[in-house]
């Protein structure tokens, strides 16, 4: 059986431990707000966007004069894994999920006869998938010396994801992300970036649009914005998720330390009490045998 | 009798709210929109977009850098990747 003093010292390191957790646990509820506040700023943008590239693209169509972000390359055998996961840890089995399916995502391909490659945002993916795929990994983008993160640094992954499509270094860019659902629910998800997939018509007025310059030209110009918003809104959801799986993750351990706390308690008190009583017997019987 | 006028960034919906006229600079041209205008598309240049709130007002710039506006029946929509109020 422990000592006294060990046990007290065990309460007390628990203690302590409890106290980070719940710390952390407030602050992830305090960020948890702004991020989904931040996530529902974006959508009006978005929705827009994708409003109108749906019924440009519905009248470019596949056509030949089609910008290439949107028609692709023709080829269909070097696939881009983009990975957006945190850059902290402490958030329960998010990152772990996020990995998880883009190890599917990428066993998928490689069953399929692809090539795959890696392109990392974040930090906390890196090892995992490292593990797996070390050969496979490729570029990356850190977030992690950003403290709010912005429509820069979107700007700057998609600037390079899309330097990198035009020089030919793949053909297919996938997205891997997780979706923030609740708190409780993060669900990491897979969606097809570049060649940008034609966003589902949301509503075809009859009357006549005039363009300037032409559609073509606009469509041109909108692809790589639309690409952007992608990712912008995948880094929203990224903050949004980490934040409420961090928060979850947290309120259990909080809970968990004091479980611990309570039953070492007990058995603190218990281990005093026979103390105690041995010291007792100990006089007691001292004193009958005088 | 009022334009419905929106200008949306990436990360918040700056300004919706009813004015007289939105002078708003195209990759082609300014070009300026009032309350039935035609359905249009185009993109813009960077450049400052001159709100008239009512008919003879002083306009009130705002400066945008890339993105497109498109006119319709609910009014113009501008697009902007980056605003400065």
């Amino acid at each position: 059986m422990a000592s006294l003093k060990e046990l007290k010292d065990r309460i007390k390191s628990v203690k302590s431990t409890q106290k980070i957790t719940k710390a952390k646990q407030m602050v992830a509820a305090a960020k948890l707000r702004k991020a989904q506040a931040a996530a529902e700023a974006a959508r009006p943008y978005g929705e827009r966007l994708a409003a109108v590239m749906g019924s440009l693209a519905a009248k470019v169509g596949k056509s030949e004069s089609a910008p290439k972000l949107l028609a692709g390359t023709g080829a269909d055998q070097r696939h881009l894994l983009v990975v957006v996961n945190t850059d902290k840890g402490l958030c329960g089995g998010l990152n772990a999920n996020i990995v998880k399916e883009a190890k599917a995502q990428a066993k998928k391909l490689l069953a399929e006869g692809k090539d795959v490659t890696f392109y990392l945002v974040g930090k906390k993916g890196r090892a995992p998938i490292k593990r797996d795929f070390e050969k496979l990994i490729g570029k990356g983008y850190d977030t992690s010396a950003v403290r709010n993160i912005g429509f820069e640094e979107a700007e700057a992954i998609a600037a390079e994801l899309i330097e990198m499509f035009d020089a030919g270094a793949f053909d297919v860019a996938h997205l891997v992300y997780p979706i923030f659902q609740s708190a409780l629910a993060q669900e990491p998800t897979t969606v097809q970036l570049i060649p940008v997939p034609a966003p589902e018509v949301a509503e075809e007025s009859g009357a006549v649009v005039e363009y300037e310059p032409d559609e073509e030209a606009i469509l041109a110009e909108l692809a790589p914005r639309y690409v952007k918003t992608q990712i912008f809104g995948a880094l929203l959801e990224r903050e949004a998720s980490e934040q409420g799986a961090s928060m979850t993750a947290m309120d259990n351990a909080t809970r968990n330390a004091g479980e611990l706390i309570d039953k070492l308690t007990i058995q603190y008190n218990r281990s005093r009490q026979a103390a105690i009583t041995t010291e007792l017997i100990e006089i007691i019987a001292g004193a009958e045998a005088l | 009798m009022a334009l419905h006028f929106e200008l949306v960034t990436p990360e918040k919906l700056v300004r919706s709210q009813d004015v007289h006229m939105v002078v708003v600079p195209g990759t082609e041209g300014e070009f300026g929109v009032l309350e039935g205008h035609a359905p249009f598309m185009s993109t813009i240049r960077d450049g400052n977009v001159q709100v008239y709130a009512s008919a003879g007002s002083a306009p009130e710039t705002i400066a945008v850098k890339g993105g497109f506006a498109e006119v319709g029946a609910n009014g113009l929509t501008v697009l902007a990747e980056h605003v400065e109020a």
